[in-house]
Protein backbone atom coordinates (compact mmCIF):
# COMPACT_ATOMS: atom_id res chain seq x y z
CA UNK A 1 0.00 0.00 0.00
CA UNK A 2 1.45 3.25 -0.93
CA UNK A 3 1.65 6.17 1.38
CA UNK A 4 1.76 9.90 1.15
CA UNK A 5 1.59 13.15 2.77
CA UNK A 6 2.70 16.01 4.50
CA UNK A 7 3.56 15.07 8.46
CA UNK A 8 4.62 17.04 11.78
CA UNK A 9 5.96 13.97 14.11
CA UNK A 10 9.30 12.97 13.33
CA UNK A 11 10.05 10.21 10.47
CA UNK A 12 10.91 7.06 11.51
CA UNK A 13 13.11 5.65 8.82
CA UNK A 14 13.44 1.97 9.91
CA UNK A 15 9.53 1.67 10.06
CA UNK A 16 9.07 3.45 7.01
CA UNK A 17 12.02 1.33 5.09
CA UNK A 18 9.70 -1.88 6.28
CA UNK A 19 6.74 -0.90 5.20
CA UNK A 20 7.77 -1.05 1.53
CA UNK A 21 9.32 -4.53 1.73
CA UNK A 22 7.93 -7.90 2.12
CA UNK A 23 8.93 -11.51 0.46
CA UNK A 24 8.57 -10.06 -2.99
CA UNK A 25 11.29 -7.27 -2.53
CA UNK A 26 14.79 -7.28 -3.72
CA UNK A 27 15.20 -4.07 -3.33
CA UNK A 28 14.50 -0.58 -1.42
CA UNK A 29 15.85 2.21 -2.69
CA UNK A 30 15.72 4.92 -0.25
CA UNK A 31 16.20 9.14 -0.35
CA UNK A 32 16.57 11.20 3.07
CA UNK A 33 16.56 14.82 2.62
CA UNK A 34 18.26 15.90 6.24
CA UNK A 35 18.74 19.34 7.99
CA UNK A 36 22.23 20.89 6.79
CA UNK A 37 23.59 23.61 9.05
CA UNK A 38 25.01 25.68 6.07
CA UNK A 39 23.45 27.86 3.82
CA UNK A 40 25.16 30.12 1.00
CA UNK A 41 27.63 30.46 3.43
CA UNK A 42 25.33 31.09 6.31
CA UNK A 43 25.25 29.08 9.91
CA UNK A 44 21.98 27.40 9.90
CA UNK A 45 20.60 27.01 13.54
CA UNK A 46 17.49 25.13 12.23
CA UNK A 47 14.27 25.09 9.23
CA UNK A 48 10.74 25.40 9.78
CA UNK A 49 8.68 23.84 7.12
CA UNK A 50 5.22 24.74 6.05
CA UNK A 51 2.76 23.54 3.43
CA UNK A 52 -0.59 24.01 2.33
CA UNK A 53 -1.71 20.78 4.21
CA UNK A 54 -4.75 19.56 1.75
CA UNK A 55 -2.99 20.46 -1.92
CA UNK A 56 0.44 19.69 -0.75
CA UNK A 57 -1.09 16.01 -0.27
CA UNK A 58 -2.64 16.04 -3.46
CA UNK A 59 0.16 16.87 -5.33
CA UNK A 60 2.25 13.90 -3.47
CA UNK A 61 -0.72 11.38 -4.29
CA UNK A 62 -0.04 12.43 -7.87
CA UNK A 63 3.07 12.55 -7.56
CA UNK A 64 3.27 9.43 -6.32
CA UNK A 65 0.62 7.71 -8.69
CA UNK A 66 3.15 8.92 -11.74
CA UNK A 67 5.88 6.69 -10.10
CA UNK A 68 4.16 3.65 -9.88
CA UNK A 69 3.26 4.12 -13.38
CA UNK A 70 6.93 4.82 -14.60
CA UNK A 71 7.54 1.55 -12.00
CA UNK A 72 5.22 -1.09 -12.15
CA UNK A 73 5.31 -2.96 -9.50
CA UNK A 74 6.93 -0.66 -6.89
CA UNK A 75 5.17 -0.22 -3.21
CA UNK A 76 6.84 3.98 -1.93
CA UNK A 77 6.02 5.68 0.83
CA UNK A 78 6.75 9.45 0.72
CA UNK A 79 6.60 11.72 3.75
CA UNK A 80 7.84 15.11 4.44
CA UNK A 81 7.75 16.68 7.73
CA UNK A 82 6.25 20.34 9.08
CA UNK A 83 6.96 22.41 11.40
CA UNK A 84 10.24 23.08 13.25
CA UNK A 85 13.15 21.32 12.58
CA UNK A 86 16.72 20.69 14.05
CA UNK A 87 20.24 20.33 12.36
CA UNK A 88 20.26 16.77 11.46
CA UNK A 89 16.57 15.97 11.33
CA UNK A 90 15.04 13.72 8.35
CA UNK A 91 13.04 16.01 6.58
CA UNK A 92 11.97 14.19 4.00
CA UNK A 93 12.21 10.59 3.09
CA UNK A 94 11.12 8.45 -0.03
CA UNK A 95 10.74 4.84 0.27
CA UNK A 96 11.00 2.51 -2.74
CA UNK A 97 10.52 -1.22 -2.76
CA UNK A 98 10.30 -3.54 -5.44
CA UNK A 99 11.39 -6.76 -7.13
CA UNK A 100 14.77 -5.21 -8.20
CA UNK A 101 16.81 -2.22 -8.14
CA UNK A 102 16.06 -0.19 -11.27
CA UNK A 103 12.48 0.33 -11.01
CA UNK A 104 13.10 1.24 -7.38
CA UNK A 105 15.87 3.91 -7.96
CA UNK A 106 13.82 5.08 -10.47
CA UNK A 107 10.73 5.71 -8.87
CA UNK A 108 12.60 7.06 -6.05
CA UNK A 109 14.18 9.47 -7.86
CA UNK A 110 10.98 10.65 -9.56
CA UNK A 111 9.40 11.45 -6.42
CA UNK A 112 11.96 13.30 -5.03
CA UNK A 113 12.45 15.64 -7.90
CA UNK A 114 8.87 16.52 -8.65
CA UNK A 115 8.35 16.90 -4.82
CA UNK A 116 11.05 19.86 -5.13
CA UNK A 117 9.34 21.00 -8.34
CA UNK A 118 5.29 20.96 -7.33
CA UNK A 119 4.46 20.48 -3.59
CA UNK A 120 3.49 23.27 -2.00
CA UNK A 121 5.78 23.26 0.70
CA UNK A 122 8.07 26.01 1.81
CA UNK A 123 11.19 26.75 4.07
CA UNK A 124 12.37 29.25 6.28
CA UNK A 125 16.16 28.85 7.51
CA UNK A 126 17.12 30.16 10.71
CA UNK A 127 20.44 31.86 11.20
CA UNK A 128 23.46 31.52 13.92
CA UNK A 129 22.73 35.84 13.90
CA UNK A 130 18.92 35.19 14.78
CA UNK A 131 17.44 36.07 11.66
CA UNK A 132 14.94 33.99 9.36
CA UNK A 133 14.62 33.91 5.91
CA UNK A 134 11.95 32.22 3.37
CA UNK A 135 14.58 29.95 0.96
CA UNK A 136 12.93 30.79 -3.01
CA UNK A 137 14.15 27.01 -3.84
CA UNK A 138 11.71 26.35 -6.99
CA UNK A 139 8.83 27.52 -8.94
CA UNK A 140 6.83 25.37 -9.92
CA UNK A 141 6.45 24.28 -14.05
CA UNK A 142 6.85 21.12 -15.15
CA UNK A 143 4.76 18.29 -14.61
CA UNK A 144 2.08 20.55 -12.65
CA UNK A 145 -1.09 20.43 -14.89
CA UNK A 146 -0.74 23.21 -17.32
CA UNK A 147 1.01 25.39 -14.98
CA UNK A 148 1.49 29.33 -15.93
CA UNK A 149 4.95 30.81 -15.94
CA UNK A 150 5.94 32.57 -12.94
CA UNK A 151 8.36 35.32 -13.24
CA UNK A 152 9.26 35.71 -9.24
CA UNK A 153 12.15 33.27 -10.09
CA UNK B 1 -17.64 39.46 -7.50
CA UNK B 2 -15.15 39.35 -3.55
CA UNK B 3 -12.58 36.19 -4.00
CA UNK B 4 -10.73 35.44 -0.67
CA UNK B 5 -7.70 33.54 -1.43
CA UNK B 6 -5.34 31.95 1.22
CA UNK B 7 -2.22 33.23 0.91
CA UNK B 8 1.06 31.02 2.19
CA UNK B 9 4.90 31.71 3.58
CA UNK B 10 6.62 34.67 2.10
CA UNK B 11 3.93 36.08 0.48
CA UNK B 12 1.78 36.02 3.63
CA UNK B 13 4.71 37.63 5.04
CA UNK B 14 4.87 40.66 2.63
CA UNK B 15 0.80 41.26 2.84
CA UNK B 16 0.93 40.41 6.35
CA UNK B 17 -2.07 37.95 6.28
CA UNK B 18 -3.00 34.87 5.71
CA UNK B 19 -5.74 34.96 3.82
CA UNK B 20 -7.25 38.35 2.00
CA UNK B 21 -9.86 39.34 -0.52
CA UNK B 22 -10.16 40.71 -3.66
CA UNK B 23 -12.52 42.20 -6.24
CA UNK B 24 -12.82 40.96 -9.72
CA UNK B 25 -15.24 41.57 -12.76
CA UNK B 26 -17.67 38.56 -13.31
CA UNK B 27 -17.06 35.69 -14.18
CA UNK B 28 -14.21 35.21 -11.95
CA UNK B 29 -11.11 33.55 -13.91
CA UNK B 30 -7.64 32.97 -12.76
CA UNK B 31 -5.73 35.65 -14.51
CA UNK B 32 -8.07 38.39 -12.67
CA UNK B 33 -7.42 37.13 -9.78
CA UNK B 34 -3.64 36.92 -10.12
CA UNK B 35 -3.53 40.56 -11.75
CA UNK B 36 -5.86 41.43 -8.44
CA UNK B 37 -3.26 39.67 -6.04
CA UNK B 38 0.04 40.65 -7.68
CA UNK B 39 -1.17 44.57 -7.47
CA UNK B 40 -1.87 44.21 -3.40
CA UNK B 41 2.54 44.44 -2.77
CA UNK B 42 5.54 44.93 -4.97
CA UNK B 43 6.77 42.11 -2.61
CA UNK B 44 4.76 40.38 -4.90
CA UNK B 45 5.66 38.83 -8.77
CA UNK B 46 3.63 40.72 -11.70
CA UNK B 47 2.29 37.04 -12.17
CA UNK B 48 1.82 34.56 -9.03
CA UNK B 49 1.20 30.96 -9.24
CA UNK B 50 -2.90 30.34 -8.70
CA UNK B 51 -3.99 27.62 -7.55
CA UNK B 52 -8.36 26.67 -7.33
CA UNK B 53 -9.74 23.72 -5.59
CA UNK B 54 -5.77 22.59 -4.39
CA UNK B 55 -4.49 22.30 -8.33
CA UNK B 56 -2.39 24.79 -10.05
CA UNK B 57 -4.78 26.70 -12.18
CA UNK B 58 -4.34 28.97 -15.63
CA UNK B 59 -5.40 31.95 -16.42
CA UNK B 60 -8.54 31.06 -18.22
CA UNK B 61 -9.81 28.93 -15.81
CA UNK B 62 -12.91 30.19 -14.20
CA UNK B 63 -13.67 30.66 -10.12
CA UNK B 64 -16.91 30.10 -8.58
CA UNK B 65 -18.52 30.76 -5.69
CA UNK B 66 -17.44 28.53 -2.89
CA UNK B 67 -14.34 27.38 -4.50
CA UNK B 68 -11.11 27.52 -2.90
CA UNK B 69 -8.71 30.01 -4.05
CA UNK B 70 -4.72 30.42 -3.09
CA UNK B 71 -1.88 31.73 -4.27
CA UNK B 72 1.14 29.42 -4.51
CA UNK B 73 4.67 31.24 -3.56
CA UNK B 74 7.86 29.48 -4.75
CA UNK B 75 8.03 25.90 -3.46
CA UNK B 76 11.11 24.40 -1.35
CA UNK B 77 10.21 21.21 -0.20
CA UNK B 78 12.96 18.64 0.07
Amino acid sequence: MNRSGVVANPIDVGAIVDEVRDAHTGAVATFLGTVRDSSNARVVTGLEYSAYTGMATREMEAIVREATAIAPGVRIVALHRVGNLAVGDVCVMIAAGHAHRGPAFDACRYVIEEIKKRVPIWKRERYADGSAEWVNACAPQDGASALPQDTHT
Amino acid sequence: MNITVRVFASYADALGADRTTVTVPDPATVGAVRAAIAALSPRLPPRPIIAVNEEYATDDVAIAPGDEVAVIPPVAGG
